[in-house]
């Protein structure tokens, strides 16, 4: 009897061990330092790199598998339908572009591997991929050994700028500062933080309560829970204790539906306090229910609703390709013209070269589903337009604010007095 | 003392999802020491089940009859969940009876093929259930508010669990069931069909864990990868209430659920979560057998 409890206790501790192992990766993935592996990188360089006779390859490395497939599946989808748009037009240099898709499978280890053997082996022209901020993080070095590129489509905390990565997703003052402004300006004072328990919901609201504190504005509380949590319970009770005006949401993945389903569940409508999420775009809303987050805001810089003529087409032409039902998103339009950027840099530099298309991608705009994007040369972000939006009960969001023109990115927050302390605390 | 009455609420509501997703695994893991990972598989199957019906609702059903979907959904939850248990007991699990790391790497593996054959049919981004109307809103108690869907997964629990009381307690089958747990060879000496039971045993546990998938629905997502954020807790719970005792999952459900909320109002949700580890193994170093001690005697 004894060994058989003993037994129990050891599976008991293996799955508390694989759960923690689980979470603990997310971090240990982010102890790279990005300016020491930039010295290091080395000047190898091939003129011929990515081109084989006819075709240029090019690498895709999204998570297919793991939790993370949820949201990545879909951006590899945008990327895949943007290289058969140029593929149709005549491809790049004359060239087809041929993908090579890899799975980073929602483990950080993997995308480094998979990126390796992306430059390696089948040796890209450049690589478009990554989600989570640790998957970029592990990827990092890999293409900076190697010197190869990296187009990362999804917002993120910033205080990084890797001359081999171009970051078409927002920086955070393209996101989360103005979002932080305009609720002050229109939602009231008193802020609540809630977000998953990983890098970038604590990086993002270091910055938020910096600029908040600068605002003169008040703080009543702030809580972070384990990717995955499915349990609100409590923390719905703890907001309901202090009452602020405003949430802001930086939750990742599923726990978004967990918390928006039991807020409801709880009484809580958007009349009675604004949730603003910064994680949560079209594709989610799927999941959650468009009836448990109706009333509620966003802050990204695109909508599906976004109205330009090249948004028109690019919805069409996505629904086209994968199903009517299928909807558009920041990340997945980041995604997509990210493809068109590079190509445009590609036929600019007249050659795959890294070092020359990264010198030839230098201030070159493109027009987006969002509307003109350009790169910025010094930090490789590129200028966005920055929207807040409203869920609509047909799960769409409508635009209620945009930025006159698109935002110069500022990854270091460096244009912001209150965040010096913090760039140099958390860029280190 | 609002604040007090809420935590406590919330912490038997949370015992309630404990013990209804445990339940089922009380069954195949505490009765028949089968350690079975594809558990949480067997909850998906149940949230898309719940899932598809709601769909053939929308599409073919008058909109007025639209929240009976949630009703009729839990019975076919059941069945389905259960008879793809026992397709699973009868392929794979009863081959590996004696020997329990073997069924817990086979039953992994059949959970990830089951999670990507998911992925397969219904894509892997999550889909949208629209909680019936009669459990949207909650109860107000002054300023206190009870949400309905919270009210209806504690009622459910409490029948799910009087149902197995009946059953093991109350019918010839359960006493069956009972008997080839207790003592095999003397159950088979006596005319019972130990495979028959085995299957129906297993078939049991799974369905419960398909209820619990459909209840799991008002909740929270409902995803390929929703078994994965359930299957610890349904260990846990199983593990300190006592392997092999069926009621030991209920005092284990409840009191991992007050706890933990408590733990969670007073400092934060991931330190109330290794506070809660702490305890419990603590607490199996003190009482390695679980709350509830199951006597039997079988020669172990």
């Amino acid at each position: 009897m004894r060994k058989q409890n003993f037994f129990y206790l050891l599976i008991l501790g293996l799955l508390a061990s694989f759960m923690v192992a689980c979470s603990a990766a997310d971090n240990a993935a982010n102890a790279t330092d990005p300016e020491e592996e930039a010295v290091d990188a080395t000047e190898e360089s091939d003129s011929n790199e990515g081109s084989d006779g006819d075709t240029i390859k090019v690498g895709i490395l999204h998570s297919l598998s793991g939790t993370m497939a949820i949201s990545e599946t879909s951006v590899q989808q945008a990327e895949l339908l943007a290289i058969k748009e140029i593929n149709e037009n005549g491809g790049v240099l004359g060239k087809q572009l041929e993908p090579v898709i890899e799975d980073g499978a929602s483990d950080w280890p993997t995308f480094a591997e998979k990126a390796n053997k992306l430059l390696q082996q089948d040796e890209v022209a450049t690589i478009f991929g990554g989600w989570t901020s640790a998957s970029r993080k592990a990827m990092l070095p890999v293409v900076e050994e190697h010197n190869g590129l990296l187009f990362y489509p999804v917002q993120y905390e910033g205080m990084e700028a890797s001359p081999n990565i171009f970051y078409t997703g927002a920086a955070p003052n393209q996101q989360i500062v103005p979002a932080v402004d305009w609720l002050l300006e229109n939602r009231g004072d008193s802020f609540f933080l809630l977000g998953s328990d990983y890098v970038f919901p604590r990086t993002a609201n270091a910055a938020i309560r910096a600029q908040l504190d600068n605002e003169g504005a008040e703080l009543v509380g702030e809580e972070y829970t384990p990717l995955g949590h499915t349990d609100y319970n409590t923390v719905i009770a703890k907001i309901k204790n202090e009452n602020p005006d405003v949430i802001f949401n930086t939750l990742n993945g599923d726990s978004n539906v967990a918390f928006f389903k039991q807020l409801k569940d709880a009484g809580i409508s958007s009349d009675d306090m604004t949730v603003l999420s910064v994680s949560v775009a079209e594709e989610e809303i799927k999941g959650i229910g468009a009836d448990v987050i109706e009333g509620h805001l966003t802050s990204w810089n695109y909508y599906q609703t976004t109205d330009t003529p090249e948004n028109e087409e690019f919805v069409a032409n996505y629904q086209e390709e994968y199903g009517e039902d299928a909807v558009t998103a920041d990340p997945i339009e980041a995604g997509y013209f990210g493809v068109y950027l590079w190509a445009q840099a590609v036929e600019e530099a007249g050659t795959t070269n890294v070092d020359e298309v990264r010198e030839a991608a230098k201030g070159i705009s493109y027009e987006a589903p969002n509307g003109t994007v350009t790169i910025d040369g010094d930090n490789q972000h590129v200028y966005k337009t920055v929207r807040i939006g409203e869920v609509q009960s047909d799960g769409m969001i409508s635009e209620l604010w945009q930025t006159e023109e698109p935002v110069k990115p500022d990854p270091y927050l460096d244009e912001y007095d209150w965040a010096s302390d913090l760039s140099e605390s958390l860029a280190e | 003392m609002n604040e007090i009455i809420l935590t406590l609420f919330n912490g038997v509501s949370l015992g309630s999802i404990l013990l209804l997703i445990a339940l089922g695994l009380a069954i195949t893991f505490g009765l028949m020491n089968v350690i079975n990972m594809a558990h949480g598989e067997l909850i998906m199957i149940g949230a898309y089940i719940t899932y598809v019906i709601q769909n053939i609702f929308i599409n073919y059903a008058p909109p007025e009859y639209f929240d009976l979907y949630f009703i009729i959904s839990i019975p076919v939850a059941l069945i389905v969940a259960a008879s793809i248990g026992m397709l699973l007991e009868v392929s794979l699990i009863r081959h590996l009876y004696k020997r329990p790391l073997d069924s817990l790497l086979a039953t992994w593996g059949v959970g990830l093929i089951l999670q990507q054959t998911a992925r397969s049919i219904f894509g892997a981004p999550n889909v949208g259930v629209t909680s019936p109307s009669f459990l949207s809103g909650g109860l107000e108690l002054g300023s206190l508010i009870l949400p309905y869907s919270r009210l209806f997964i504690l009622g459910l629990s409490i029948i799910c669990l009087i149902s197995i009381y009946i059953y093991f307690f109350r019918t010839a089958s359960g006493r069956r069931v009972r008997a080839v747990m207790q003592n095999r060879q003397m159950a088979e000496c006596l005319g019972v069909s130990t495979r028959k039971v085995d299957m129906l045993t297993f078939a049991i546990g799974s369905g419960f864990a398909g209820v619990a998938g459909c209840a799991l629905t008002l909740l929270g997502a409902i995803g390929p990868t929703i078994g994965t954020s359930y299957i610890i807790d349904a260990f846990m719970v199983v593990v300190v209430g006592g392997v092999g005792a069926l009621f030991g999952a209920v005092s284990g459900a409840f009191g991992i659920g007050i706890l933990n909320t408590v733990f969670e109002y007073v400092t934060n949700a991931t330190l109330g979560k290794v506070l809660i580890f702490i305890v419990i193994i603590a607490f199996l170093q003190w009482r390695p057998s679980g709350l509830v001690m199951s006597r039997s005697r079988s020669l172990d």
